[in-house]
Formats: C-alpha cells, sequence, structure tokens
C-alpha cells in the first residue's frame, strides 16, 4: 500500500440477519492485514465511531420501506464505490419470500390489530434503488470472495465473478451429485464461487448466490417434474432465494432457448 | 446537579440490530425511559406458512447470523416434536457439541469485541486492535475455533447446512475430531488470560432483583430442550410456554413485552447461571468464584461476566463430548423420518441470549402455523424497568456518562434486535 491515506470503508445493515457482516469480522481471523490496508470507518454492529465519505460502502440487507430508499441514496451519494455484501441486498434474500405473500395478511398473522403500524412494501434489492457497483453474492457471503473483492477494488479494478454454475465446482470437489443421491438441487442454475459449500455438506443448492447469466430454468423445472415434484413443490424450491430473480428470467429464457 | 436530562441515543451500536433509547428527565421527574426498537419486522412465521416442513430450519436461521445454530437447532425441535421424530443419540450428542461453538462464538464476540471496549476507554474493537493488539487477536483466535467446531459438524456457523430434521447430512471424521480435541486442550491459556482481563474489567454497581426465567435440563447445563424454570417457583413443560411468556403489544414500545409472574423478568447467560449452576463444570465454577459472579447476584451488567463462565463450561463441556464422539465413534446415520405428517410441537434452545420458543401447526407436511419467541423481546421490559430504576442514581453524573451508563446496559443484555421478528417501529410524538 502507498503511504497516503488509506481509502475509507464502512459497512451499512438494512434488512437483514447481520450475519454477512459477522462473516466480514470473521474474515479477520485469516486476514488481519484487512485492517492496516483500509480504515473502516462506520460498522454499526462493531464500532460507534462514524464518518461522511467512503470510498467503498457495503451495504447488507433488503430495502423494505421509503425511508430506506432515502437512507441508501444518502450512502450511494457519499459512496465513490458502492458494494452489495450478500443475498438480502443482491437479491432481496430470504425477506423476499413474503413477498409471494399479501403484505396486509403478513402483518396481521404476525402483528394482529397492530399490523397499522409498518411503512413496508414489497421488499427490494438495493439495486432497484440506487446503482451498485459490485456484488458480493451468497446467504452468508464467503469469506474468502469477500476479501478476494476487496483486494480487486483496492487495487482499481472491477471484480468479476463466476459465470459458471455450482455444478462446476461440486465436479471439482468430487461430489457425488445431489441428484443420484435422490435430492433436488438448484447447482445447474446457479451462480458458483461458493465451492458448492452445501452439495459438500449433503445438500442441495438453494440458489443463494442468484442465477447464472443464460439459467435455463425451464428445463431445470422438467428435471424436477421427472423427479416427481408437483409444481407447487418446484416453486417452493426456487422461492427460497429467488423469488424476485426467476419471474424476470423466465420471460427471457424464452429468447434464447430455442 | 442536573434536573433536566434528555437522552436521545438513535441506532445503539455495537448491538445487533436497531435500537434506540429515549430517556426524557424534566425538573427531576422522568418523564421517559424507554428502549425504542427500530429493526424492521421481517415477518419470518408468515414466511414459514405453507411451506414445506423440510424449509422451516433452513429459512427461520436466517433470523440471525450471530444464532442461526440456535434457530436451526429449535426449528428442528420444534419439527420433530410436531411429527413425532426421536432423533438417535448420536445426532443428540453432535447437536449439543455444535451448540456449544455458537455459544462460545456468540459470547466472544460479545464480550471482546462489543462489551470489553466500553471498559478499555476505545471506542470500539478496531481502535482496539491497535491498543491491544493481543487481546483482539485471541479472541480472533478463539472465535477461530468456535466457528471452525461448527464447520466439522453442520458446515458452518452462519448459516449451518448440514442439520435436517431427525439428524445431519454429514459427519465429522474421527481425524477432525481428534484435531478439535487438540485445539480444544490447547485454548485453555487463552481462556486463563480471558479470567485475568475480565477480572479486573470494574463492572458498575446496580442491584436490581427481578423474575429470572431460563430452561432447565436435569442431566446437564444448557442449551437444548429441558423446561421452563422461574426463580420465583413454578416449572412448566416446553408446550405451556405460552404462560410464561404472555407477549402483548404496548403502545409505548416498538417491541412486544413479555411478563410472568411480575411485570418482566430477564433471560440470557446470568438467568441460565442463577437457575442452572449446579450444573456447571467444575472450571466454570471455578471461574465464577474469580470472577466474582455468586449465584445470588441481580446486577444485569453481570450477563456479560455470567457469559465468560459459559466461555468455561463450553471449553470444558466440547472436550467431553468430543471424548465421548470419539468413544463411540461416529457412524454415517440417516435421518429418523416422520411418524406422521400432521402434528403440532414446540422447540425450545437456550440461545446465547436466552430461552427461544419456535412453535409450529403442520398439515400434510406443510406449516400451517408458525410462532417464534425470541430471548430479545423477553428481555425488553426488563432493560426498561432497570433503566427507570437506574436513571435517578444517576442524576449526579453528566448526561453523557448517563447516557454511556445506559447503553452499557443495553449491551450487558447482548440484544440481538433483527432477531426480534415480533418488532416493530412505531412513530413516536
Amino acid at each position: 500500500m502507498s503511504n497516503g491515506p488509506k481509502p475509507k470503508v464502512a459497512f451499512f445493515d438494512f434488512t437483514s440477519c447481520e450475519g454477512c457482516q459477522l462473516t466480514v469480522i470473521d474474515s479477520l481471523q485469516t486476514h488481519p492485514e484487512l485492517l492496516e490496508a483500509v480504515d473502516i470507518v462506520e460498522f454499526r454492529e462493531a464500532m460507534s465511531e462514524k464518518s461522511d465519505r467512503y470510498y467503498i460502502a457495503f451495504v447488507e440487507g433488503s430495502c423494505v420501506r421509503e425511508s430506506d430508499e432515502k437512507r441508501l441514496r444518502d450512502i450511494r451519494e457519499r459512496a465513490a464505490i458502492v458494494v452489495a455484501l450478500g443475498a438480502c441486498a443482491h437479491l432481496g434474500g430470504v425477506n423476499a419470500i413474503r413477498s409471494l405473500h399479501d403484505l396486509e395478511e403478513a402483518r396481521q398473522y404476525v402483528y394482529g390489530d397492530k399490523g397499522h403500524w409498518f411503512e413496508n412494501y414489497d421488499v427490494k434489492a438495493i439495486s432497484q434503488v440506487i446503482d451498485v457497483d459490485a456484488v458480493i453474492p451468497g446467504c452468508p457471503i464467503d469469506r474468502d470472495e469477500f476479501i478476494q473483492v476487496v483486494r480487486t477494488l483496492l487495487q482499481g479494478r472491477d471484480p468479476k465473478l463466476p459465470t459458471y454454475p455450482v455444478c462446476i465446482e461440486c465436479k471439482l470437489h468430487e461430489n457425488v451429485c445431489i441428484y443420484d443421491r435422490g435430492g433436488v438441487c438448484l447447482g445447474p442454475i446457479t451462480r458458483a464461487g461458493c465451492q458448492a459449500i452445501c452439495p459438500s455438506y449433503g445438500v442441495g443448492c438453494d440458489g443463494c448466490r442468484g442465477l447464472i447469466p443464460f439459467p435455463k430454468i425451464n428445463s431445470l423445472k422438467n428435471v424436477l417434474a421427472e423427479r416427481g415434484l408437483s409444481d407447487e413443490e418446484i416453486n417452493d424450491k426456487l422461492a427460497i432465494f429467488l423469488t424476485n430473480q426467476i419471474a424476470q428470467f423466465e420471460e427471457m429464457e424464452d429468447s434464447y432457448v430455442s | 446537579m442536573s434536573h433536566n436530562v434528555n437522552i436521545d441515543i438513535h441506532h445503539i451500536t455495537r448491538v445487533e440490530g436497531h435500537g434506540n433509547i429515549v430517556v426524557d428527565v424534566v425538573n427531576g421527574e422522568l418523564r421517559k425511559c424507554d428502549l425504542e426498537v427500530t429493526e424492521t419486522p421481517r415477518f419470518f412465521e408468515q414466511m414459514l406458512l405453507g411451506r414445506p416442513y423440510q424449509d422451516a430450519s433452513t429459512i427461520t436461521s436466517r433470523i440471525c447470523g450471530i444464532c442461526a445454530v440456535g434457530h436451526a437447532t429449535t426449528s428442528l425441535r420444534a419439527t420433530e416434536a410436531a411429527l413425532g421424530v426421536v432423533p438417535s443419540e448420536q445426532t443428540k450428542l453432535l447437536r449439543r457439541l455444535n451448540f456449544l461453538g455458537e455459544i462460545l462464538d456468540s459470547h466472544i464476540l460479545h464480550v471482546y469485541m462489543l462489551v470489553a471496549p466500553d471498559f478499555l476507554n476505545v471506542g470500539s474493537v478496531i481502535p482496539l486492535a491497535n491498543a491491544a493488539p493481543d487481546v483482539v487477536l485471541r479472541a480472533l483466535r478463539m472465535k477461530k475455533l468456535s466457528g471452525d467446531l461448527c464447520k466439522i459438524i453442520s458446515g458452518r456457523h452462519t448459516h449451518p447446512i448440514a442439520m435436517t430434521v431427525g439428524g445431519f447430512t454429514h459427519f465429522p471424521t474421527t481425524a477432525e475430531l481428534y484435531e478439535m480435541r487438540d485445539r480444544f486442550n490447547d485454548t485453555w491459556a487463552d481462556v486463563e488470560a480471558t479470567l485475568d482481563l475480565f477480572s479486573t474489567l470494574p463492572i458498575p454497581d446496580f442491584e436490581r432483583e427481578t423474575e429470572y426465567i431460563a430452561l432447565r435440563n436435569e442431566a446437564y447445563y444448557g442449551f437444548i430442550d429441558g423446561d421452563i424454570v422461574s426463580s420465583d417457583g413454578g416449572k412448566w413443560p416446553l408446550h405451556d410456554y405460552k404462560t410464561v411468556t404472555n407477549e402483548k403489544v404496548l403502545p409505548h414500545s416498538s417491541a412486544k413485552h413479555c411478563s410472568n409472574q411480575r411485570d418482566s423478568y430477564m433471560v440470557g447467560a446470568l438467568s441460565r447461571y442463577k437457575l442452572n449452576h449446579d450444573l456447571l463444570h467444575p472450571r466454570a465454577l471455578q471461574a465464577a468464584d474469580v470472577l466474582g459472579l455468586e449465584p445470588s447476584c441481580t446486577n444485569p451488567y453481570m450477563n456479560s461476566v455470567a457469559q465468560v463462565v459459559e466461555i468455561v463450561h463450553c471449553i470444558a463441556e466440547g472436550e467431553k463430548l468430543i471424548d465421548m464422539l470419539l468413544q463411540r465413534e461416529v457412524v454415517w446415520e440417516d435421518p429418523v423420518e416422520p411418524t406422521r405428517l400432521s402434528g403440532e410441537g414446540v422447540g425450545s434452545c437456550e440461545v446465547p441470549r436466552g430461552v427461544l420458543f419456535h412453535h409450529y401447526k403442520i398439515e400434510d407436511g406443510r406449516i400451517s402455523g408458525a410462532n417464534c419467541i425470541i430471548p430479545t423481546n423477553q428481555n425488553v421490559a426488563n432493560v426498561e424497568a432497570d433503566m427507570r430504576e437506574l436513571v435517578p442514581t444517576l442524576m449526579e453524573m453528566p448526561q453523557d456518562d448517563i447516557a454511556h451508563r445506559l447503553e452499557m446496559l443495553v449491551r450487558a443484555y447482548d440484544p440481538c434486535i433483527s432477531c426480534s421478528t415480533h418488532l416493530l417501529e412505531v412513530k413516536f410524538e
């Protein structure tokens, strides 16, 4: 690093479990040098200090109300680079499952007659509100990928995410295919970069890193149907993390799958 | 002497989630003393409706990044109770060991990175890393041990992968368990250094007796299953949890409040210690002596100290459980299948911040009803009761010091505000 002032980095949280920020703290276990390279100026979960200009602003969490939009735009104005940190910011995350239900019904189910105290609307990824320069996908993010992205950004380059599916990494790990074990897996349509961690621990991919650039969703649905899943079961599987992305891609798919 | 105090701490830092402290004293009269919780509601219970029962633990672990294993385990226990699943002895041991990893990880994060800066006169763990790098490196080392423990059992701590209804989908190897056993043994030097540090920190004096509630399992100290017990007397089976929690929405507060036999009660490490100290490992009891923690303690600031005692317990208990697993040898087991696809069940665990309940109704394999009661919700009324009694005793202090003392109080409870799926945002005045 040069001897000039260190780049200022800040972390902001919206609707989320804050597990991605926790993963950032955990990445210090193996990469304490991160603290040498940057000046962390705002990180409410871990510190009390505050600042007003940032080189990189990491945003965790989904946008779920009007006041979030204002806060996001404010962060955008003050940051040279905005990074969506984790599935909630990138895709809407599990929060987006709620969008499948009627909002009034949701309020009433959880809060009874006090539901009108909210100002929530359907869950948004932060890129639906502000320009986002880079994404670190996943629920939670992968520690090594986080370090890699920070390193790339500090070198003034654009981070590149894998464009191939989880299946590639799963094969490299020599896992027995989840389908061959009688399970269901979204690996064929999901962006790699997680080292196929879920299949490696015996569980099918839920798609937390989002779709690859040209996902063959309808083909995957056919495979799932052949395995005996009903339409409802197929949609349940796709709706853990991909609620917001699926609809949009299904329309596109017709144009590139002949 | 100040007769007017106006404190408005917007977004308390070094806690998980978003909350505010608002105190208003006019002419010596305490007009307002609230812990406002401004985390956005997340509707987890509603998200579960209509979904296959297998998804419940995957989705609810996302309630909280810090207690993801706790939510997943509690969720699995609720589903298993509903569907008549009795997990194997090996599953129970692996879940207990995994849970120790989470308690350790969360407590180390809290006492070292969130609480200690208050006593070492630094704003946060970042300057602490410059002022006392050995302290921060020790915390990171101990955190890595707990995270690696969760990794060999369930894939990772946030969010666990290999835990499923009826068992696991992956198992630690003997070599991994041996390596973990050695690392636990090597951690005792860090544990001793932790005790040295926390026995010197000046914990504020403040006593207020309240009702203390925790799970109790006669076989061992925490953290999965048991009966609900109270320091005021009383013992309830898990399925009667609602008679203990009595959740209600109050207009003056942004969170649902809970009360049992008094206006409020406390959950968390201090409550567990008070109600279960006889079950602690002898080394943890020695640690309590060193730290000056006694079962009669009624100082809420001592919750952080009780967490340090539990850190000692978890290291000792972890060694014991790894030895048990090595002795019996971990074998590949398929998860136990449900005996029925409809039913109703309550699961409960002592997660780092206190007792957690998940309650599900399942019909034909799909969730038709869900309720989660989170420790932080149960504590909010008690934090406010503490603040109401504490503020008048601090009136001689400068306002900034009062504010800091109140923030330290809230932090001592280790609130996990994202967790509190019931919490609301309300506009005040």
